[in-house]
């Protein structure tokens, strides 16, 4: 550990930490655009300049690494002219158009101008003009004339996605950020340079315009878009519905976690909130005949459907698909349903053909859903064995399954023209999800159930970590959350009291 | 297009890689209809002669052919190199350290010093290189220029000897795209010192190899700063590095590296033969040996000429012919483009790098640069700093933002749409803009006009 004075004050770090890392910790913040922990410290924004006592001049504190007796100070008269001076320069040639600039509110030259600048201009020269609203891939519109050319978008192509989509041209006040000619930033993780863009010069096409981040919510909560568990803070906008096309959820952000997905998340997971508003399940539905339910209404049915069918065919005809996008919370309450009192053997949990995506060395997963790991732990996989599509839909064709239960998976789009054949072999279909898909229009019952932005619980990754996601909108419509609905149903069975407290 | 290198022969233009000189409406057009271009060499450069000095690089210049081998070792080249080999490796560099010997390329940084902050072999195993700077290019200076062109052996020994100093197998020069001759009299002599044993295997049947390769740049004044000139190398942007770690712990490739200037490697093969202390004794203390310098501007004979550290500028401008036309001398600026400038009346300061410091200025790479009585200091600053900002590299924002500044607002001043402010801002961005920056380029952009407003600052305010 090396012990240093920051702005008077004893510090301690260990040696060779930062002065800008070693602050931060300390709770000092020093201004910076270029240096980003994960892709280092080139050092040429100029803006995390300090006063070092020996030191004829100011230095970068992110070139800075501490050792014992080193005096630093970061907002002496000194430190704060040269950090100003520092900003003077990166405004000199920046566009006035905040009005527009979709970055307003998290602009990090607001928020310095305000913090360290709050000088007088002295331009009096025409503002340089670059280029304006390019798009530069599916997600990315860039905007040269707001870069302040901190280089750490072109350090995340070359550095963490190594496609090097994007390059500094020219040189002097006309160098700009662009595309590599004849290439697009289409990876995996384009998203990201947008979070780490400092400035307004990177924004989303998805997000620009459609809300003013000030009007939003964060939730703290995890991605479902794969095994990986991305920790990502949902955003969401409800008080101004106008906004944003209508759509709840306006965004999804990464939060850093060192031990899942540092500071990053793909482009998958990112989007993947449009799911939330799409194709949502909202009543409670018998589809043959058609009529609306009430909820106890439809668990009495469905509670009396499984009695008959047991009592006439059987435990061993009732066959049950799940999905991984169970919590652990809900693959308990399945287990005691399911398994407790039903006593199934017929399980399905493997997943749709598409579920199975592409996989890179960096986080995306295979395995599109978040928590198959979760229901091993139940016995779900492992234990109580999954059965194949094919193997299933030929045991409906010999009639061997007179009912089928489906959790949150689209069955009829796996089996495709033979699904509506399948279904209607069976006494009783249920479909319990959030989505309706294909299925959702082939069982008897129409179960709405909530998705994982409308509950809280638990995921455990492919690493076997188990993480709190937690709810950030209301649930749709009259939709429940899958182990409310298990453990009601299994109350119907039993006769029993609720298995589980309802929320 | 950059510097041409060639302020000696201004007006100069190149006409694909042929340079003209001295060039005129005339020979412009002669040279863009007929294809009929003048060799800018037929003129020969004047290297001091007849004066009182010691002469270590051009001592031989007025040979013929003195770019070929056989003329080369006649006049007892190689011999340098020769008696570097008979030494080892630690005994060079002391004799080297002895010298005094800086760098020449504008840093100033003792070349012995330097070289001994490459981490032995023991300590770091594996491939080592040395780098020849002919990256040249700041207004004002050509001597590197020169250098290749009349005794590109001198060079190549000295790069040599440099290598054998420190382990190196591998030697590069790094020489600006615009210098074609220079380039093309460098690939010869290469060929040539192959041939005869002196580059490549067991070099003068002796247990040390290496091998010389010649990089082109592709034309950025940011390319002559050494940490620059190893991201242009490999392949990337040049774009300065920030020590530490220096290039020498870390440099081309990650590797230990040596970047040595044209005129400093050209310096080694005489301090090789004759020891440290014959040239130390020829220089001022801390400044061994000669220096040879790019004389400029309005003066009678633009040229090169070499002295002996710490000869008065004004014996230099003497040599030169004095100011051309019979004018007055109102300023001179001693070390290439980006260096403060002088008053008329400091020209008696001694030209090495302690005694330019000494009145403010630097020695940089000797481009001695001399204004007449015509001159309006405030177009010199605008040029400059125009040039500045045109090679700024962009990388760090107060040389990017405030080099096109500082331009911008001299272009106001200079069209007579000065306001006032005007020269304090100019006098608070060079400020802010020097000591917050990666590189020298940025240093400098901050120090020209501020140098010139303060010496001349009534050539500023009449635009005013």
């Amino acid at each position: 550990m090396a012990k240093f004075t920051l702005n008077g004050k004893p510090v301690e770090a260990p040696e060779g930490t930062l002065v800008l890392e070693a602050a931060k910790k300390a709770g000092v913040e020093i201004p910076h655009y270029c240096y980003h922990p994960a892709l280092g410290n080139p050092g040429n924004c100029r803006l995390c300049v300090v006063e070092v006592e020996g030191a004829p001049k100011p230095m970068v504190s992110c070139r800075l690494p501490v050792k014992d007796g080193l005096v630093v100070k970061s907002d002496s008269e000194a430190a704060r002219r040269a950090q100003s001076a520092s900003l003077e320069f990166h405004l000199v040639n920046h566009p006035l158009d905040c009005p527009v600039c979709d970055q307003s509110g998290e602009c990090g030259l607001q928020d310095y101008y305000m913090k360290i600048g709050r000088y007088q201009s002295q331009v009096r020269e025409d503002k340089l003009h670059k280029g304006k609203r390019m798009p530069i891939g599916p997600h990315v519109m860039l905007d040269q004339e707001r870069c302040v050319l901190c280089t750490r978008c072109t350090r995340f192509v070359d550095q963490v996605t190594g496609t090097r989509e994007l390059g500094i041209f020219g040189r002097g006040h006309m160098e700009r950020v662009d595309l590599i000619p004849g290439m697009a930033l289409d990876n995996a993780y384009s998203g990201n340079v947008v979070d780490i863009c400092p400035v307004g010069a990177l924004t989303e096409r998805d997000f620009r315009y459609k809300v003013r981040v000030w009007y939003l919510e964060e939730t703290d909560t995890i991605c479902p878009g794969c095994a990986r568990g991305c920790n990502i803070s949902l955003h969401t906008n409800t008080q101004r519905t106008w906004h944003n096309e209508g759509r709840r959820a306006a965004r999804i952000k990464p939060r850093h976690n060192p031990e899942v997905n540092g500071y990053w998340i793909c482009d998958e997971g990112r989007y993947g909130y449009k799911s939330l508003d799409q194709d949502r399940l909202g009543r409670v539905i018998r589809l043959k005949p058609r009529q609306e339910l009430s909820w106890e209404r439809a668990l009495d049915e469905v509670a009396a459907a499984l009695k008959n069918g047991f009592k006439a065919k059987g435990p061993e005809g009732l066959a049950v698909i799940a999905s991984g996008a169970f919590s652990n919370e809900d693959w308990a309450a399945m287990k005691r349903l399911f398994c407790d009192v039903l006593g199934v053997r017929r399980f399905l949990f493997s997943p749709e053909p598409d579920q199975v995506g592409e996989e890179d060395g960096l986080l995306r997963r295979r395995e599109k859903v978040p928590n198959l790991k979760g229901g091993e732990a139940f016995g779900f996989g492992t234990e109580i064995p999954s059965k194949s599509w094919e193997s299933l839909a030929r045991e409906i064709e010999a009639g061997l399954v007179w009912g089928l239960y489906i959790v949150d998976r689209d069955a009829a789009k796996v089996w495709k023209d033979k699904a509506a054949g399948l279904f209607s072999r069976l006494d009783l279909a249920v479909f319990q999800g959030s989505c309706k898909g294909k299925t959702g229009d082939l069982t008897h019952y129409r179960l709405p159930a909530t998705a994982y932005a409308e509950e809280d619980g638990h995921f455990t990754n492919f690493e076997g970590k188990t993480q709190f996601y937690r709810k950030a909108l209301e649930p749709l419509g009259q939709a429940r959350t899958d182990w409310r609905i298990f453990s009601e149903l299994g109350e119907r069975l039993t006769q029993s009291a609720p298995l589980e407290a309802a929320p | 297009m950059e510097c041409l290198g060639a302020c000696d022969y201004a007006p100069a233009l190149l006409v694909n890689e042929t340079l003209v000189g001295a060039a005129s409406q005339e020979s412009i057009a002669a040279s863009l209809g007929q294809g009929d271009i003048p060799d800018f060499r037929s003129r020969r450069d004047p290297v001091a002669q007849g004066y009182e000095t010691t002469r270590i690089l051009t001592r031989h210049f007025n040979e013929e052919r003195l770019a070929e081998l056989p003329v080369y070792r006649s006049l007892g080249g190689y011999q340098g190199l020769e008696k570097a080999l008979s030494l080892s490796r630690i005994e060079l560099i002391e004799e080297v350290k002895k010298s005094n010997l800086r760098g020449l390329g504008g840093a100033g940084f003792p070349t012995g010093m330097k070289w001994a902050t490459v981490p032995a072999d023991g300590k770091v195993p594996g491939p080592r290189y040395v780098v020849a700077n002919a990256d040249e290019s700041e207004p004002g200076c050509f001597k590197d220029r020169v250098l290749i062109e009349r005794s590109p052996h001198q060079l190549l020994e000295g790069l040599l000897i440099a290598a054998y100093a420190i382990g190196a197998k591998d030697a590069f020069v790094f020489i600006r795209g615009e210098y074609g001759i220079q380039y093309r009299v460098l690939r010869k002599a290469v060929a040539e010192a192959e041939k005869a044993g002196l580059v490549g295997g067991n070099i003068l049947g002796k247990e040390f190899s290496c091998r010389v390769r010649i990089m082109r740049g592709a034309g950025a004044y940011i390319s002559g700063l050494d940490t620059a000139l190893l991201e242009s190398m490999e392949g990337k942007k040049a774009w300065p590095r920030q020590p530490p770690p220096f290039p020498t712990v870390a440099g081309l490739m990650g590797r230990p590296t040596v970047v040595n200037n044209v005129e400093t490697l050209s310096m080694l093969p005489a301090i090789a033969f004759n020891g440290g202390e014959w040239f130390a004794k020829i220089g001022v203390p801390k400044c061994g040996g000669t220096a040879v310098y790019s004389v400029s501007g309005h003066v009678e004979r633009p040229g090169v000429y070499e002295f002996p550290m710490g000869a008065p500028l004004r014996r230099i401008l003497e040599a030169a012919g004095g100011v051309r036309d019979g004018k007055k001398l109102k300023a001179v600026i001693p070390g290439g483009a980006s260096t403060p400038v002088l008053s008329s009346h400091e020209i008696d300061v001694s030209m090495d790098f302690e005694g330019l410091r000494g009145v403010g200025s630097f020695l940089g790479a000797g481009g001695v640069i001399v204004l007449d009585e015509t001159v309006n200091m405030a177009e010199v600053a605008h040029n400059i700093e125009r040039f500045l900002a045109h090679e700024s590299c962009g990388q760090c924002t107060p040389c990017r933002e405030g080099s096109e500044w500082t331009v911008r607002i001299l272009e106001r001043i200079l069209a007579g749409r000065g306001v006032g402010g005007d020269l304090p801002n100019l006098q608070r961005i060079g400020e802010n803009i020097t000591g917050k920056v990666i590189c020298a380029l940025g240093d400098t952009v901050g120090v020209v006009t501020r140098g010139f407003m303060k010496k001349f600052p009534k050539d500023f305010e009449r635009h005013g």
